[in-house]
């Protein structure tokens, strides 16, 4: 622990609305050009992923994630109060199941309805 | 590194202002046209407005591309009454609404709403919106027609309300502006409009407006303005850490579209009326968690130990089967279907739904909590309808709930999703999601009230018209907002071809350009936008709440006038961002005091208006049956009292139909 210790403000709440993928992400800052209430601001550092500044005013439509080009680049995450809230229970086992659970099952096939969802990502 | 913590703590450096800085700068833009607010309504009356010959601006708020209430999507498209297999006419329709809201909502806009609809979709359709079930995946279901391919919502019988594929409809409809060389200006919160001579009350010749990323001042000129800004989100409700995800109207619904009608003496109607803040936050992620509303309509609903919560019909009858939840009862003409700007429903439009005394049997103990939604019950064309088809095309459902859930693993045919544990009260609306139980009782929201328009959706100022749920009158939800923008903008087009140019006022302008940069030079030791935000919400709260009365309405606009000549003076702001903030603050006050203004007019109690005065506890008194517009005109608020039925009489004809066809400019 010899690393440099700043004053900063409490992290904001929420903190982590939007997780990006420094390995996926180009930094093309296509997000922050889309985004309705602009949480995001460009990198200084060209190529590197945008840094959010606002969370708080996020309101989690989603246009990020759809107008990104990579795939995998950015994930769009609810607060963890919201998280937490979203159970469900299997009807059969009645085993119990929460968005962001440790040890989570399987991603199921995504099988979207229209004429478009064969390029679905 | 994701977040600013992450980048100062690895970098140790502050991120330099990424945009270039011009503030001081002033910008002209000329146009027939303006379109202040680019939501859906917006952009479609850029489009009409194109179409019709005008050159078009559009100032908004974030990007057009996917901004505003409808931005991101929408799964089904109320009243589109004049589709082939539609069993309702426009007129029914718009009867059907005026009747339910007990006479308070616009006629005209919502009989132009349901005579344009299905238009304005198939519009929608030619711009790459799907439309109708063209890969059949739906064949043979009991919501879906086989011939024009068209599937249904809420009642099945006499289908005028269409499931839709609209996840793409904004960018669709955006690059459809770009193609007509609409001269889009993303990143612009408007500070006001311009009027003649600079006078109150003249017609509108332009607007004015800041870049939010680069502080830049606009001027606009225009022969026509069409607002169709968002609602006043942020007023009652202002706990963004806490409420953003659950809200249904992002951090730019404040309301500017009514705070620069208000601040030119535009005419506004039923600004008194509000409801609860069932939408406004203290909910759950929209669509999250169980329940049996809108996109989730028709959803079984069972408790803890896997019992059924009966439906019943619009008149309160119990429903034995599935199929029967999607058609109307035996007293019921037709079903409204929710979300379209209406308090309250007539038994014979009401729409079917949980039983509404869930609340008191899960008191005595017949349901156990929590509840949970169980799709398997349903019959698989209408689980896959709604989990593949709705989930993934309504606003904020694709990526936030379709994609998260589908990673996490949920399956609808073999998962129950959990209801959010509650109040039992809050079981008496089937949207469990919005959890309007768990928001402060006294936070409000505006319902229904906004510009009054005529049959040219024009506002009482010459040259200004407005369209879209939040500004107008009567507006509607997504559909409506799209039918009111496309009409709109056409007439704005057409008052434009013989209006004269305007010259605004200079005065005018360059007072709005020292206050719209003004907190950027402040000291530092005044406080933030957020501060004052909160405090605004404070005085709508206190003085505006459930309940009110001459005292407490005059305290609230003492003090809201108070707020802007004490802490709002000295307010400042950093960068641009915080500027636009800042600035849609000053919006907020003047909402909040033509609220005040037209909560004082009316010296009644109104159930229908949910509108409560403890000084005049009576509710609706036969000779408070009307209309109350108000403007402004000098600092003071003018009121006038107006018929109910004002639409269908002089000068005005007492026939929909004639009304329309005399005034639709086709």
């Amino acid at each position: 622990m010899n690393q440099t210790v700043y004053v900063v403000p409490n992290p904001p709440t929420p903190n982590r609305i939007i997780q990006f993928n420094p390995v996926n992400c180009t930094g093309c800052n296509s997000c922050v050009e889309v985004c309705p209430t602009d949480v995001m601001m460009p990198n200084p550092e060209q190529y590197q992923p945008p840094i959010v500044v606002y969370p708080e005013e996020c309101w989690y439509c989603g246009g990020c994630v759809e107008e990104c080009p990579e795939t995998e680049a950015l994930t769009l995450l609810h607060p963890a109060s919201q998280r937490i809230s979203v159970n469900w229970k299997h009807r059969d086992t009645g085993e119990v199941f929460r968005l962001g659970m440790k040890n989570p099952p399987p991603a199921r096939q995504m099988t979207v309805s229209g004429k478009r969802s064969a390029s679905r990502k | 590194m994701t977040t600013w913590h992450d980048y100062v703590q690895a970098t140790s450096r502050l991120p330099e202002w990424p945009y270039p800085l011009r503030f001081g700068k002033v910008k002209e833009v000329v146009s027939d046209v303006l379109v202040i607010g680019g939501g859906v309504a917006g952009c479609r009356a850029a489009i009409s407005a194109a179409q019709n010959g005008a050159t078009v601006a559009l100032a908004e708020r974030g990007n057009a591309k996917r901004s505003g209430a409808g931005g991101s999507g929408v799964d089904h498209w109320h009243g589109a009454c004049t589709n082939p297999c539609s069993r309702v006419t426009p007129e029914d329709y718009t009867r059907a609404v005026f009747d339910s809201a007990h006479g308070y909502t616009s006629g005209p806009v919502r009989y132009i709403s349901t005579r344009e609809g299905w238009d304005t979709l198939q519009e929608a359709e030619r711009l790459g919106v799907q439309i109708r079930d063209v890969g059949d995946e739906f064949k043979g279901a009991d919501f879906r027609d086989d011939e024009s391919k068209l599937m249904f919502a809420y009642d099945y019988l006499n289908r005028h309300i269409l499931r839709i594929w609209g996840f793409n409809i904004k960018p669709a409809i955006f690059r459809e502006m770009q193609r007509l060389k609409v001269d889009i200006h993303n990143r612009v919160v408007i500070t006001s409009l311009l009027t003649e001579n600079g006078i109150q009350g003249n017609r509108v010749v332009g607007a004015t407006g800041v870049n939010t990323r680069t502080g830049e001042f606009l001027v606009f000129h225009a022969k026509a303005i069409v607002i169709s800004t968002g609602s006043a989100g942020r007023l009652w409700s202002f706990v963004p850490e806490l409420t953003a995800s659950s809200s249904m109207s992002d951090m730019n619904n404040c309301g500017v579209g009514l705070a620069i009608g208000w601040e030119a003496g535009a005419e506004f109607a039923c600004m008194e009326q509000t409801m609860p803040g069932r939408l406004s936050g203290f909910g759950y992620a929209p669509y999250s968690m169980a329940n049996a509303h809108n996109t989730y309509h028709g959803t079984p609903i069972v408790d803890a130990n896997g019992k059924e919560v009966p439906w019943v019909d619009g008149s309160g009858n119990e429903l034995k089967s599935v199929a029967e939840r999607f058609l109307p009862g035996p007293k019921q003409k037709f079903i409204l279907g929710d979300g379209i700007g209406l308090a309250s429903y007539n038994e014979e439009y009401r729409n079917n739904s949980l039983a509404p005394d869930l609340p008191e049997r899960i008191r005595k103990g017949e349901f156990t909590l929590p509840l949970y939604a169980d799709m398997s019950r349903l019959p698989e064309a209408e689980r896959r309808v709604i989990f593949n088809m709705m989930l993934t095309n309504e606003g904020k459902t694709r990526v936030p709930i379709f994609d998260t859930f589908t990673r996490a693993g949920f399956d609808p045919e073999a998962d129950m999703l959990q209801a959010p544990v509650m109040l039992p009260q809050g079981y008496a609306h089937s949207n469990f999601w919005g959890a309007g139980v768990n928001a402060p009782a006294n936070i409000r929201a505006q319902s229904g009230g906004g510009f009054l328009v005529d049959w040219n959706l024009r506002t009482s100022l010459e040259g200004l018209y407005a369209a879209g749920g939040a500004p107008l009158f009567g507006g509607g939800c997504h559909g409506e907002s799209h039918t009111t923008g496309r009409y709109a903008g056409r007439q704005a087009a057409l008052y434009a071809r013989g209006a004269a140019v305007a010259k605004p006022d200079k005065d005018q302008i360059q007072r709005e350009l020292c206050r719209a940069q003004a907190p950027l030079a402040k000291p530092r030791d005044g406080i933030g936008w957020k501060e004052i935000n909160y405090a605004i919400a404070r005085i709508m709260q206190d003085y505006c709440g459930a309940y009110k009365n001459e005292q407490t309405l005059n305290a609230g606009l003492r003090l809201m006038q108070d707020l802007r000549e004490t802490e709002l003076q000295a307010a400042y702001a950093s960068n641009p961002h915080e500027l636009g903030r800042l600035l849609e603050c000053h919006s907020l006050i003047s909402v909040g005091e033509l609220i005040m203004h037209a909560s004082l007019s009316r010296k009644a109690s109104s159930r229908h208006l949910d509108f409560y005065r403890l000084d005049y506890p009576e509710l609706d008194p036969h000779e408070w049956a009307m209309l109350l517009p108000i403007k402004q005109l000098g600092g003071q608020a003018m009121i006038r009292e107006l018929s109910l039925n004002h639409h269908l009489e002089a000068p005005y004809n007492g026939d929909y139909e004639q009304n329309y066809r005399q005034h639709c400019g086709l």
